[in-house]
């Protein structure tokens, strides 16, 4: 068992800003020097992200996310009209019986978009589940053993990361045919490859502390080194990577809608309201207005809450 | 040289696999991909001249073979809505992709870098907390969600560019700018905020080293020193990065492209894929995916050039 290598990722240096007079003094800069080994390059984490605390903006976005994910699975419980029903006075406005109003050809819109969140969570939670399974049994896979299994995982993530993915994904949904499983599949497929190359880096970090050690010599088997002892402690940064990449996914699947390459009209989903309402933004501004806030926000609050949680378990490596 | 080896060696089997990986998506197509390329065409005739001419009567890797092999001299086939030769539509479409790309590339660098370098330089005060967090709220808007959001307000509501349509750089050079500027600053905004971000940190970095501290012991002025002492060792993670935006900024300008009408290699792919035209698309992603590879294996190359420890860290290594 060789020695484990002195922990050289990080330095943590705690010096006064040298850009000018009024440089912030006690700037706290995680510097990492140029790893020459994985040919990685690591970002030093910004000052304010390294403190250990969540903060109210966090569970501010963690309620919306929450609030969207209820909205969306008990969509057909709620006392809101069907949203390919077209039954009302085109172009209302806002009011109590329809809260976002009813868009050119009389279907109201707040329907519409909770039942557009459904098709943009499943793909956005749904593969990259997959990717974080996949590429979470393969990282570790690779980081514990090394080898040949380290090669070919690392090969199967460059040639996945050679792709520029959203082309991808519209060639393979345009061949394959669009649904949502398709979509959801090949989303999921494309996000192995960064989530594995993340797990692969953090299993080999992990697998050279003291505690892995210890239980190797108190003879425990491979498997329960890598489920019990490794596992644990790659799980929490894979999440958060995992988050991270729930909007991307997202924003993929808006695209794809966008263009007409996923599910189709009349079902909503937010990119093809979206693509809907911009031909008719001057008379009809809320058709794409209301899916383009609902998307931005779910965004931004997924990217608030994964950029948090990314920082505070230290993620270093990779995003998709 | 050696590190141009390797890396030279690292492509080939990328090459080969992202090409082949091209090449089997017609095979996704259910049923035979003759039937999907022909549709009401497939007449036992025909069926037969496409089987033969895609080689479909043949061993995979075989069809791979003279697939590549056509690839390289141009033969992509031909798109069935019109018989144009593949090879026609993306040479012709190719050039008003790469000027949006370049010129939405301007715009992000030319503010992306100073803005970087005064959030770095001001770290932690009010002007770089309001410039991180707007790239952060940037991140999150969708480029086909801006691309919408600017037509509305600069194209339908007061009129300062057109909202659809290109014209060709030959035919009128001002007029050409103005149908790609809206496009290009969707594109821009998110290279913009991501860049901001990347050279920020890299920056506060650098400007922790301790020739920094010697330039400024020396007394020279601080624009001097961000510029010709700071900058440059602070462009690392920039390349990287830029280079892995460029996939991202080519799926931009699929959707870019469709929605301002952009006759480029996008907007190509993405009606040929609402028409069925699978060898139009199949060419497309080639070129694209290819082009994508190569553009990430140069700046591989260019790494040693901007940064000199790159050259000793991997001889040490």
């Amino acid at each position: 068992m060789p020695a484990p290598p002195p922990d050289a990722t990080e330095t943590t240096s705690i010096l006064p800003g040298a850009g000018g007079a009024e440089a912030p003094s006690g700037v706290l800069v995680e510097q990492a020097p140029l790893s020459g080994a994985g040919g990685t390059v690591l970002t030093p984490a910004a000052a304010d992200r390294s403190r250990r605390t969540l903060g109210f903006t966090f569970w501010l976005s963690v309620s919306w996310i929450g609030l969207i994910v209820v909205l969306a699975v008990i969509a057909g419980l709620l006392p809101i009209p069907d949203p390919k029903a077209i039954e009302f006075q085109p172009g209302l406005n806002p009011s109590l019986h329809h809260l976002f109003g009813t868009d050119d050809l009389g279907r109201d819109l707040f329907s519409r978009v909770i039942y557009g969140a459904r098709v943009s969570l499943t793909v956005g939670f749904f593969s990259i589940l997959f990717g974080l399974v996949i590429g979470g049994i393969l990282g570790l896979l690779a980081g514990f053993y090394r080898g040949v299994t380290d090669g070919i995982v690392v090969g199967l993530s460059n040639v996945i990361l050679a792709f520029p993915a959203f082309v991808l994904l519209i060639a393979v949904v345009s061949f394959w045919g669009p649904s949502l499983l398709h979509i959801t599949l090949t989303i999921g497929i494309l996000s192995i490859g960064p989530l594995a190359v993340v797990v692969r880096g953090n299993t080999i970090r992990f697998a050279q502390r003291e505690f892995v050690m210890a239980a190797r010599m108190l003879g425990a088997k491979n498997s329960r080194i890598i489920f019990r002892e490794i596992l644990a402690n790659v799980v929490p940064s894979g999440l958060a990577l995992g988050l991270v990449s729930v909007p991307v996914a997202i924003v993929a699947e808006g695209g794809l809608s966008f263009l007409g390459l996923s599910v189709r009209l009349p079902t909503p989903t937010w990119g093809n309201m979206i693509a809907e309402g911009r031909v008719i933004l001057t008379q009809h501004p809320g058709v794409a207005f209301w899916p383009a806030l609902f998307l931005f926000l779910t965004v931004l609050a997924l990217n608030l809450v994964g950029d948090r949680l990314t920082a505070y378990f230290d993620v270093r490596e990779g995003a998709l | 040289m050696r590190y141009i080896l390797r890396k030279l060696l690292l492509l080939v089997p990328v090459l080969f696999i992202v090409t082949f990986l091209t090449f089997i998506l017609i095979h996704l197509l259910p049923g035979s991909p003759c039937i999907s390329i022909l549709k009401t065409n497939a007449t036992p005739a025909n069926l037969a001249k496409c089987t033969h001419q895609l080689h479909l009567d043949r061993p995979i890797p075989v069809q791979y073979v003279d697939w590549l092999r056509g690839s390289f001299t141009g033969h992509l086939g031909q798109s069935y809505l019109n018989d144009e030769p593949v090879s026609t539509v993306l040479a012709q479409s190719i050039p008003v992709t790469l000027e949006l790309l370049i010129f939405s590339q301007i715009m992000a660098v030319v503010m992306a870098v100073p803005l970087g370098i005064l959030s770095a330089y001001r770290a932690n005060t009010r002007i770089d907390r309001v410039a991180t967090t707007a790239a952060f709220g940037t991140l999150s808007i969708p480029d086909y969600v801006r691309g919408v959001v600017f037509v509305f307000l600069f194209a339908v509501t007061i009129h300062a560019f057109p909202a659809t349509g290109y014209t060709h750089i030959t035919d009128d050079f001002v007029q050409n700018l103005r149908s790609v500027f809206l496009p290009s600053l969707a594109l821009a905004l998110g290279s913009i905020a991501l860049y901001h971000r990347v050279l920020r940190a890299d920056m506060i970095a650098t400007l922790q080293e301790d020739f920094i501290t010697m330039a400024r012991a020396k007394g020279l002025p601080t624009w001097w020193i961000l510029v010709r002492h700071a900058f440059r060792p602070s462009t690392f993670s920039l390349v990287t990065i830029g280079g892995l935006n460029v996939g991202a900024l080519i799926g931009g300008t699929f959707i870019l492209e469709y929605l301002f009408a952009i006759p480029g290699i996008g907007f190509n792919t993405v009606n040929a894929i609402l028409q069925q035209d699978y060898l139009v698309v199949q060419g497309a992603v080639l070129i694209v995916t290819v082009g994508y590879v190569m553009v990430n294996f140069f700046l591989d190359l260019a790494y040693p050039l901007l940064d000199p420890r790159v050259r000793h860290a991997r001889a040490a290594a």
